[in-house]
């Protein structure tokens, strides 16, 4: 829980810092900023939702985003070690949040058609919705949130699991054993470092599809019929 | 710290992680609504306002960099009328300049010949006073030389001064109407 807290402060304090002082012609520090923050505009946002609908849930993608992307990186931060969503507690709390804007999108949008469009898609002769219906029925309001949760938690959870066994291992060949089983140590030290970096991807792959796949959502929610 | 952290994380890892504990969920809900309203109310519309603004900037130079060119294409345009017309300018007044100077030579050229004529008229008529006089003179001169020498070859002054002078005026005049007559006849 501390770990998210510490992950929590960490993200404040750099977009404050960073937007304390928005300049026309940005300084370093918040061209960085400036760049994070385009991202989830730009590629998030804009690019799935278009302009209008991309300003609307800006925030809520851009919060999935950085949390996720911060909680996730505290894996691999000496002292904190573990990642914040490697609990499942963050990434149901997101997956929820991504549930309820979706469907709140798609009501919003056209309050009669939504879930008539979600379970009855149309272009589909109607004994066929017998078997369709229920399937997008699960698929989009119950393996959505799950999915969304399972994978994040679980990339977290193994590439957590990994660099322990590979540090543990490391400790246990060099300190314990000695002698000759130092050379596994070595090997698996490496391959520890390696997953390290390893888990910097994945953070930040993780944050992005998870902020994705809101996005997404929300768009299949808010486009008219498909 | 890090007892507790390694406990939550073992727990999440050794029990099943599909169930979770109430405070997890909680206070995770707690780090999002922050995180949201972070976002949402500060750091978001900052960004947005700077790019509004930067747009506006980078519209705004351009604008002046349009005005600019106009400007500079307008004043480029002025010039070279100005040009065209200063050398319009410059041919007239050289033309007039030469028709001047026609003008004025000619008008020399004339007054120096009227000047030339005049003299050459003063001069003929001093020329012939002064021959009038000249001639009044000698006549009178001649005749007294004349009286003088005749008193010497008679022997007597002719003093009768009247009928002499009548004498040499008419001879003299004889004189002349031969001259003139020998000129005629010339």
């Amino acid at each position: 829980m501390i770990v998210r807290f510490i992950a929590v402060a960490a993200l404040l304090l750099l977009f404050w810092l960073g937007t304390r002082k928005m300049r026309l012609v940005p300084g370093r520090y918040q061209s960085l900023i400036e760049m994070g923050l385009d991202f989830a505009r730009v590629n998030i946002a804009e690019d799935l939702l278009g302009k209008k609908d991309g300003k609307r849930f800006l925030p809520i993608l851009t919060t999935i985003f950085f949390m996720v992307l911060f909680m996730n990186l505290t894996g691999i931060i000496p002292g904190l070690n573990i990642a914040g969503t490697s609990v499942i507690g963050v990434p149901l709390v997101l997956a929820i949040v991504s549930y309820v804007t979706f469907i709140y999108a798609g009501i919003k949008k056209s309050p009669k058609n939504f879930f008539k469009n979600a379970l009855f898609p149309t272009g589909v002769p109607w004994p066929v919705y017998i078997i369709v219906t229920p399937i997008e029925l699960i698929s989009t309001f119950i393996i959505r949130p799950v999915t969304l949760t399972l994978r994040l938690l679980m990339n977290m959870i193994v590439g957590h699991l990994l660099l322990v066994l590979f540090f543990s291992a490391t400790q246990f060949f060099i300190f314990t054993l000695g002698g000759w089983y130092t050379l596994f140590g070595v090997g698996t030290l490496a391959f520890g470092f390696v997953f390290t970096l390893f888990e910097v991807l994945v953070a930040v792959l993780q944050a992005y599809v998870f902020a994705l796949l809101t996005a997404v959502y929300i768009q299949l929610a808010v486009a008219e019929e498909h | 710290m890090l007892h507790a952290v390694l406990k939550a994380a073992t727990e999440g890892e050794t029990t099943n992680p599909l169930l979770p504990a109430p405070y997890d969920i909680w206070w995770s809900a707690v780090c999002f609504v922050i995180i949201l309203f972070f976002f949402w109310r500060y750091a978001l519309p900052k960004m947005q306002q700077m790019l509004d603004e930067r747009g506006a900037a980078i519209e705004g130079n351009i604008e002046k960099a349009d005005e600019a060119q106009r400007q500079a294409e307008a004043a480029l345009e002025q010039y070279t009328a100005q040009l065209a017309e200063a050398r319009v300018e410059a041919g007239k007044i050289r033309e007039t300049a030469r028709e001047d100077g026609k003008q004025i030579v000619a008008e020399a050229r004339e007054n120096a010949s009227a000047e030339a004529t005049r003299i050459t008229v003063s001069a003929q008529a001093q020329i012939e006073a002064e021959r009038q006089s000249a001639i009044v003179s000698l006549r009178s001169e001649v005749g007294t030389l004349a009286l003088d020498l005749a008193s010497g070859v008679i022997g007597e002054s002719l003093k009768d001064d009247a009928k002499a002078s009548s004498v040499v005026d008419r001879f003299l005049a004889d004189l002349e109407a031969d001259q003139a007559k020998a000129a005629g006849a010339k």
